[in-house]
C-alpha cells in the first residue's frame, strides 16, 4: 500500500477519478479552486470529460445533461457557488438523475470569506433546491476520509438514482495529509436502463421533472420519500470515540468533529470521562445512536463552526436542549476551547454542590433523554 | 393534368384555418360539425377533382393533419 | 408508430389508371399524439420541419433533444427521439454536457425566446463561444407564452404585452434582442440565420435553414443556430392567419430574415 501526501482538494479529485468518474464541470471559486486546474489536466489525460462552466449555474445543468446519459458526473463548488446550483440540484434529484456534487465549505453568508465554515449545513440536508427532498450528505473529517467517502459516493449515486453531497471545508480542502489512495477502477459500460443514449431499436426515454397532474406528482414524491426512508435504513454512518464510559458527550462533524477527538483526550488527561459521538452521514443523520448514547451522559456539547445548526436535530434527537459551542466567520474551534465549553468541570475542581465558587454543575434540564419517536 | 389528394387526420385538427387560405384551388373548408376535441376540422370538398396533391395544406399545417398523394407514373 | 392512413390506392397496378402515391405523411420523428399547442400556434410547424429534416438525414436514432421550459415544455413528448427537459434557460448547457460525453450524438435544443434570450443568455453565449457542436432551433414569439403573453427581451418597441401594458417603450424595457447577429461574430459558431414561418414560402426556406443546421452539427464545424419568428395567437389576440400576418408585417422589420453567419 502506498500512502503519500495529499492536499485535500487534489485527493478528492483524484479519488473521484479513481472511483471512474467519467466527466467533470466545474467552476473557480476559492476554497475548492485546486480541484477543477488537477482535473483540468488529469480528466483530459485519461481521455474522459473536464470542461470548466460559464458559471455554477452552467457547471450544474452541465452534469445533469452528462448524468442524463448514464454517465458517471460530478462537479465541485463552494457555499456561494453552491446556492446557484440549487435549481439544477432540485432538477437532478427529481428525475433521479444519479448525480456527486463535493462542496468545499466557506465563510458566509454573502461573498463572506475563503475561511472554513460549516454553515452550508442546513443548506445541504434541508434545503438543496426547492422541493420534498434531501441529498445523502456525507461529512469527512480527514482527507483520508474524504477520498474513502468520495471513492463510494458514485456508487451510492447510481445505486439510488440519487444526488449524493461529499460536505467537507476549507481546512479539509486546503490541508495536506498522508493518504492511501484507492486503485483506478476500470468500470464496465454497461449503460442504465433509464439512460438516453439514441432510441435504437426501442422506444425513446425521456429524463423530466415535470410532473403537471398534481396526483402524478404527489406519485414521483411518494416514491422519493420511500428512497429517502430506503437510503435512512441503510447509509447511516457515524464514530463513536471513547464513548463507553462517557459521561459527557461532544457531538461534532468533519474538521471540528477531528478537533473535538483531540479535546476528548485532553479532557480524559484531566480526568473528566467525555466521549465523542462523530455523525459521517449528515444525512440521513445516525439519530439512534445518538439517542441512545445521550441516555448515558450527563451532558452534550455540540460543536460547530455555524451559530448552531446540526444543534437543532441533536436536539430534537436527545428530546431536549444541548451545551453548544459555535464558532464562526473562519474562526476554528481549538482543543482547549472545547474542554474549556464542557459543561461539567473535573471533579477535584468541584464539589456535586459547586460550594467552592466555581459554577455549579447544571444537570441539563431535568428532562430525560427520551429519544424522539 | 396531374390529379392528387389529401387524406385528413379530422381528431388532430384544431380548426385554425390556416389552409383553408392557401389552398391554390380552395377546396379546404371547416366542418360544421366537431372533433373529438371540439375543434371544426378541416374538410376537403374536391368534387371537380381539382386536387393536384401540390401539398401546401401540409405545408402551412401546424398539427400534421393532412396526408397528401398524387397521381404517380402509370405503372406498365 | 404513425397511423397507417388508409390510402385510396397502393401504388401497384391499376389495370392502367393511375395510382395516387404518398407525397407527404406523417414524420417518423414525430409521436402521433395531440399536442397542447394552441389552435394556429407554428411551434407545431417548427415541430414538425425538425422532424422531417431528421428523418430525411436518418438520425432518428443518434439524435437527442433538450427541451426548454415554456410553451414548448412538453417538446419531449412530441418527438420520437431519446430526451431531456432543461430547467429554464439552461437548455445549451445541458445539451453540453450530453454532447461532451455522447460526441458521435446528434444533440439539438428547441427553446423559447424567454428561455434563451432572457434567463438563458448567458448559457447560448458560453455554448457558442466554446463552439459546442450542437444545434440550436430559437423558436422566437415575441412573447413569455406559456405563462400569459407577458414581454420578452425579443418583444417589439411599443408592444403590448400582459406586463407591457402601454407598449414595450425602449426607453425604459430596452430593445429587442438580435441572438444570431451577436453570435455571428464568434469563432465558434458556425452557422446563425434567422428565418420565419409565417408562410408556405418562409417555411419551405425555414426546412432548408433546420436542415443545414444539423447538417452543420454532422460536418462538426461548430454550433448552428436558427432563430425562428413564430406565432402566438393566443397571447397577441390574434387570429392564426392575422398572427402570420404580424410576423410579416411588424416582426420581420424588426428582426430581418437572413444568413449571419454560414461556414461550409
Amino acid at each position: 500500500m502506498t500512502i503519500k501526501l495529499w492536499k485535500g482538494n487534489e485527493a478528492i479529485a483524484e479519488a473521484a477519478v479513481r472511483a471512474g468518474a467519467d466527466a467533470y464541470f466545474g467552476y473557480p471559486i476559492t476554497p475548492q479552486t485546486e480541484l477543477l486546474e488537477y482535473l483540468s489536466s488529469r480528466m483530459p489525460a485519461l481521455g474522459r470529460v473536464f470542461l470548466q462552466a460559464e458559471s455554477e449555474i452552467g457547471a450544474i445543468h452541465m452534469v445533469y445533461g452528462a448524468a442524463s446519459a448514464g454517465k458517471r458526473a460530478f462537479t465541485t463548488s463552494s457555499s456561494p457557488g453552491i446556492s446557484l446550483m440549487q435549481e439544477g440540484l432540485s432538477y437532478i434529484a427529481a428525475s433521479e438523475v444519479p448525480c456527486v456534487l463535493v462542496d468545499i465549505m466557506r465563510g458566509g453568508p454573502g461573498l463572506g470569506n475563503i475561511q472554513p465554515s460549516q454553515a452550508d449545513y442546513f443548506q445541504m440536508t434541508r434545503s438543496a433546491g426547492h422541493g420534498d427532498y434531501h441529498p445523502l450528505v456525507l461529512a469527512p473529517a480527514t482527507v483520508q476520509e474524504a477520498v474513502d467517502l468520495m471513492s463510494i459516493s458514485f456508487d451510492l449515486a447510481f445505486l439510488y438514482r440519487h444526488l449524493v453531497v461529499l460536505l467537507a471545508d476549507g481546512i479539509l480542502g486546503q490541508m495536506m495529509e498522508p493518504v492511501e489512495m484507492p486503485p483506478l477502477r476500470t468500470l464496465e459500460d454497461q449503460m442504465p436502463g433509464w439512460a438516453l443514449t439514441g432510441a435504437v431499436g426501442r422506444p425513446p426515454r425521456n429524463i423530466t421533472s415535470l410532473y403537471l397532474g398534481a396526483e402524478q406528482l404527489e406519485g414521483l414524491n411518494l416514491r422519493l420519500q420511500a428512497k429517502l426512508a430506503q437510503i435512512a435504513a441503510y447509509e447511516q454512518r457515524w464514530e463513536s470515540y471513547r464513548t463507553d464510559d462517557a459521561e459527557q458527550l461532544i457531538v461534532a462533524f468533519g474538521t471540528v468533529g477531528r478537533i473535538a477527538r483531540s479535546a476528548v483526550d485532553q479532557a480524559r488527561e484531566q480526568g473528566q470521562r467525555v466521549g465523542l459521538f462523530r455523525p459521517i452521514s449528515l444525512w440521513p443523520f445516525p439519530a439512534q445512536p445518538l439517542a441512545q448514547l445521550s441516555r448515558h451522559v450527563d451532558s452534550i456539547l455540540v460543536v460547530e463552526m455555524n451559530a448552531g445548526q446540526m444543534r437543532e436535530d441533536v436536539e430534537r434527537i436527545v428530546g431536549g436542549p444541548v451545551h453548544f459551542l459555535g464558532r464562526m466567520g473562519g474562526m476554528i474551534p481549538t482543543p482547549e476551547e472545547i474542554v474549556e465549553a464542557l459543561p461539567m468541570k473535573p471533579k477535584a475542581q468541584v464539589h456535586r454542590n459547586g460550594s467552592n465558587g466555581a459554577a455549579p454543575v447544571k444537570r441539563i434540564k431535568e428532562r430525560s433523554y427520551a429519544p424522539s419517536a | 393534368m396531374i390529379r392528387g389528394t389529401v387524406v385528413i387526420d379530422r381528431e388532430r385538427c384544431k380548426g385554425c384555418g390556416l389552409c383553408v387560405g392557401v389552398c391554390p384551388h380552395q377546396l379546404l373548408q371547416m366542418e360544421s360539425g366537431y372533433n373529438a376535441r371540439g375543434y371544426h376540422p378541416v374538410q376537403l370538398a374536391d368534387s371537380a377533382g381539382q386536387c393536384t396533391g401540390c401539398g401546401v395544406c401540409a405545408v402551412i399545417c401546424p398539427d400534421v393533419v393532412f396526408s397528401v398523394y398524387r397521381e404517380g407514373r402509370v405503372k406498365r | 408508430m404513425p397511423p397507417v392512413l388508409e390510402r385510396p390506392i397502393e401504388n401497384q397496378t391499376n389495370n392502367g389508371s393511375p395510382v395516387l402515391e404518398p407525397v407527404y405523411c406523417f414524420p417518423d420523428s414525430l409521436r402521433d399524439v395531440h399536442t397542447h399547442y394552441c389552435p394556429g400556434c407554428t411551434h407545431g410547424t417548427i415541430h414538425r420541419l425538425v422532424a422531417e429534416v431528421i428523418d430525411e438525414l436518418g438520425i432518428r436514432e443518434r439524435t437527442l433533444m433538450v427541451a426548454p421550459v415554456g410553451c414548448a415544455v412538453f417538446a419531449y413528448e412530441y418527438f420520437n427521439l431519446d430526451s431531456c427537459e432543461a430547467a429554464h434557460g439552461r437548455a445549451p448547457a445541458m445539451a453540453t454536457g450530453l454532447k461532451r460525453v455522447l460526441p458521435d450524438q446528434i444533440v439539438f435544443t428547441y427553446q423559447g425566446d424567454g428561455d434563451l434570450a432572457s434567463i438563458g443568455t448567458n448559457e447560448i453565449i458560453h455554448a457558442a463561444a466554446r463552439g459546442e457542436k450542437i444545434t440550436v432551433i430559437f423558436v422566437n414569439n415575441a412573447v413569455y407564452g406559456m405563462t400569459g403573453g407577458q414581454m420578452a427581451p425579443t418583444s417589439l418597441p411599443g408592444q403590448v404585452t400582459s406586463s407591457s401594458p402601454a407598449g414595450r417603450n425602449p426607453a425604459i424595457q430596452g430593445h429587442p434582442i438580435h441572438i444570431p447577429e451577436m453570435l455571428a461574430g464568434m469563432p465558434g459558431v458556425a452557422y446563425a440565420v434567422r428565418r420565419s414561418v409565417h408562410s408556405v414560402a418562409e417555411i419551405r426556406k425555414t426546412k432548408k435553414a433546420i436542415r443545414q443546421a444539423f447538417q452543420t452539427q454532422l460536418d462538426g464545424l461548430g454550433l448552428s443556430i436558427v432563430e425562428i419568428l413564430s406565432s402566438c395567437p393566443t397571447n397577441w389576440r390574434m387570429d392564426p392567419a392575422g398572427a402570420l400576418d404580424f410576423i410579416r408585417d411588424q416582426m420581420v422589420p424588426v428582426f430581418p430574415l437572413g444568413d449571419f453567419k454560414v461556414i461550409g
